[in-house]
């Protein structure tokens, strides 16, 4: 089975300079009766982007011209809090962006991006005061993710790193397929069952 | 003293592994996998792609609560709604997944039914595509919100891979005085620590004040866990534990009972064991507590002025306070008391049990629901509902002026046609006061179903305690 993949990616960005954002905000809970995974991209941050007469808010920074074709979204601190919805990352996936960064992610979030190929990228507030700081002067600016070498950097600065797992980075490398992963255990699981149940 | 001492949590994480390989996370093994319809289409999707089944079918328990109509019918849900009630219903049927659909009279709030039919016991390892799955922890068991692709794995493996979170001891000593419930602790513990608080952790409540609480109390508190960004919240199981889980119809019986009540009282946190960190609140000194702004750690005690955004210094929480305050339609430094109040929400799966609604009920007796509010009542499961109308509580609800539901998410999630207008304010006793949670431009308090009544009483943002005398 395909496994989402990721290597590396430069691209521009768009801040959204709100803290605490919850999976309410990223998708709210009335289009949660989809049942597949697609078709959420246009209901991303459906309450900040559109106007009650459905038309787009020119002040939602996704609706700025310069937003246009960004693939990154530089977002406040304890990004995708609240539920555990995997319609967050489905609905960032299906806009287009391939990676966050932030200074802090909700864990739920955080293990659903990945398994979505969407890399979250958590990195220190002064290297992120920094970045929003650059964007703002050059809405042109382009940031190159390496997941390889596990760095973020922009304008030809130093590289920062940014922690993610070793597993999560494996299988984004290399494609790998969680739940193929979690089949290999099956005698285990059984044995364990055998000595618990 | 114990040679080796462990926390709760330890006992149990280290009982459920099934394999660990270098650089990977760990195979958890789950006991009980709670599933409902809106996390789950997709799960099942990838199952059939697979030619996969459910692995083990008695392990996991379905039940309609998101979607679900509280007017009674499928009727009632729109047409999406109903193509995601039915889904579940085939994909249950498909794999031998025990399922209380619509006209079961134990079905509810997944959250609910759990401990109620007794599949919630100590010790277990439980999952569900939902986030207050943190709720099952007040049975000293560990239990944490999954994703749907996670929901999958768990299907066809019965397995989870896992990080260890790390821990935190959150001690509540003291004596609650009258009118202060478990939700005003989870509350002030949330307006202490930040909605980021316990990101990375899994919480462990002690303390004088969470061992006198009622288990209905516990839940409540380990419910809004994440509300803090903990991924579970436990409570050590003691005699209310196992009084409570003791005679349902899932629980161990005869013999087997015995033998389960001897494992889980090797349980709690051993003497001299160690947490990642401690956070420690006083009871005594609580108050009725309300949220004020959009995320549940923004709260108050009721009877204290709304905080001033000049008064921090972190100019993105100070950003942060000026958004929810303008949202809210509140001004820094005025009261909350007296906000004029349109709907009040008794129910979620933080506040909708008998114990929830007898409480309600019985400040609300003989008194009326102010005629410019629209109270819901909606009880946490059917069976909460039966019992409560075999008290005769739905009577007194529906005297003052409530609306008596069939159970379900409801207003909490408002994702069955149950929801506020742009612009009403709310008054809930349920767990999240996010922007448009409650229906598009909504406004949400959260509070106890104490203040809840007593708000539908004032018609304004009340405290409860002058009615308790
Ligand atoms: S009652 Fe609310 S919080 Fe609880 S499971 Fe339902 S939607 Fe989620």
């Amino acid at each position: 089975m395909s496994a989402p993949k990721f290597t590396s990616l430069t691209a521009r960005c768009v801040v959204l300079p709100v803290q605490d954002v919850d999976t309410d905000q990223i998708i709210p809970a009335r289009f949660l009766k989809v049942t597949d995974k697609l078709g959420l991209g246009d209901k991303l941050f459906c309450d900040w982007r559109y106007l009650d007469d459905g038309s787009l808010n020119p002040k939602f920074i996704l609706n700025q011209p310069e937003a246009q074709g960004a693939e990154i979204l530089v977002a406040g601190h304890n990004f995708g809090c609240g539920s555990s919805r995997e319609h967050a990352p489905w609905a960032l996936v299906g806009f287009g962006f391939q990676a966050v960064i932030s200074t802090m992610f909700a864990d739920i979030f955080k293990g659903n991006a990945v398994k979505n190929g969407l890399i979250p990228v958590t990195i220190e507030p002064a290297a992120h005061a920094e970045l929003v700081a650059l964007r703002a002067k050059n809405p042109d600016l382009q940031i190159t993710i390496d997941l390889q070498t596990q760095t973020v950097s922009w304008l030809g600065q130093t590289p920062v790193t940014f922690p993610i797992d070793p597993f999560s980075r494996t299988c984004l490398l290399e494609g790998v397929d969680e739940l193929g992963y979690l089949q290999k255990f099956q005698t285990q699981a059984e044995a364990y069952e055998a000595a618990h149940v | 003293m114990s040679q080796n001492p462990k926390t709760l949590f330890q006992k149990i994480w280290d009982s459920h592994v099934v394999a660990e390989e270098r650089g990977a996370p760990t195979v958890l093994y789950i006991d009980l996998h709670l599933v409902h319809e809106v996390t789950s289409p997709q799960a099942f999707s990838v199952l059939k792609e697979r030619g996969l089944k459910v692995r083990r079918p008695g392990r996991t328990v379905a039940t309609m609560d998101h979607s679900i109509p509280t007017k009674g019918g499928y009727e009632a849900a729109d047409e999406m709604g109903r193509i995601q009630l039915r889904l579940l219903e085939s994909n249950a049927n498909a794999n031998g997944v025990r399922l209380y659909g619509l006209n079961s009279v134990q079905r509810g709030i997944v959250h609910v039914i759990g401990p109620e039919q007794g599949f919630t016991q100590p010790g277990m390892t439980i999952v569900c595509g939902d986030s207050h799955t943190s709720t099952h922890g007040a049975f000293g068991s560990l239990g944490f919100g999954i994703g749907t692709s996670e929901v999958g794995h768990v299907l066809a493996t019965q397995c989870l891979l896992q990080r260890k979170p790390k821990t935190c001891e959150i001690r509540v000593d003291g004596t609650l005085r009258p009118g202060v419930t478990a939700k005003d602790i989870i509350l002030a513990v949330l307006a202490k620590i930040g909605v980021g608080g316990g990101t990375g952790h899994v919480f462990e409540y002690t303390g004088a004040a969470i061992r006198a609480l009622d288990m209905e109390g516990r839940m409540t508190v380990c419910n809004m866990s994440i509300e803090g960004g903990a991924r579970a919240g436990m409570v050590a199981p003691d005699d209310k534990t196992f009084n409570f889980v003791h005679g349902r119809e899932f629980a161990p019986q005869g013999a087997a009972w015995d033998q389960a009540v001897a494992r889980w009282r090797t349980l709690p946190t051993d003497a001299g064991a160690t947490f990642d960190q401690t956070v420690t609140l006083d009871a005594s000194s609580l108050e009725p507590m309300v949220t004020f702004g959009t995320n549940p750690g923004q709260g108050v005690a009721i009877t204290q002025p709304l905080p001033q955004p000049s008064s921090l210094t972190n100019a993105n929480e100070r950003a942060g306070l000026e958004k929810s305050l303008a949202y809210m339609k509140f001004e820094a430094g005025k009261p909350i008391l007296g906000q004029p109040v349109d709907v009040v929400f008794l129910g979620s799966c933080t506040n909708s049990r008998l114990v929830d609604l007898r409480a309600a009920a019985g400040l609300l007796k003989g008194r009326k629901v102010a005629k410019s509010v629209r109270m819901l009542v909606v009880p946490g499961s059917q069976s909460v509902k039966l019992a409560a109308e075999a008290e005769g509580l739905d009577k007194i609800f529906k005297e003052a002026g409530a609306e008596w539901r069939e159970a379900g998410c409801s207003m909490c999630i408002a994702m069955n046609g149950d929801q506020l207008s742009p612009g009403q304010l709310a008054v809930s006793t349920s767990n999240r006061n996010f922007e448009g949670r409650q229906g598009k431009g909504g406004r949400t308090v959260l509070a106890s179903p104490l203040t809840a009544v007593a708000s539908a009483v004032a018609g304004r943002i009340a405290d409860p305690r002058p009615l308790m005398t």
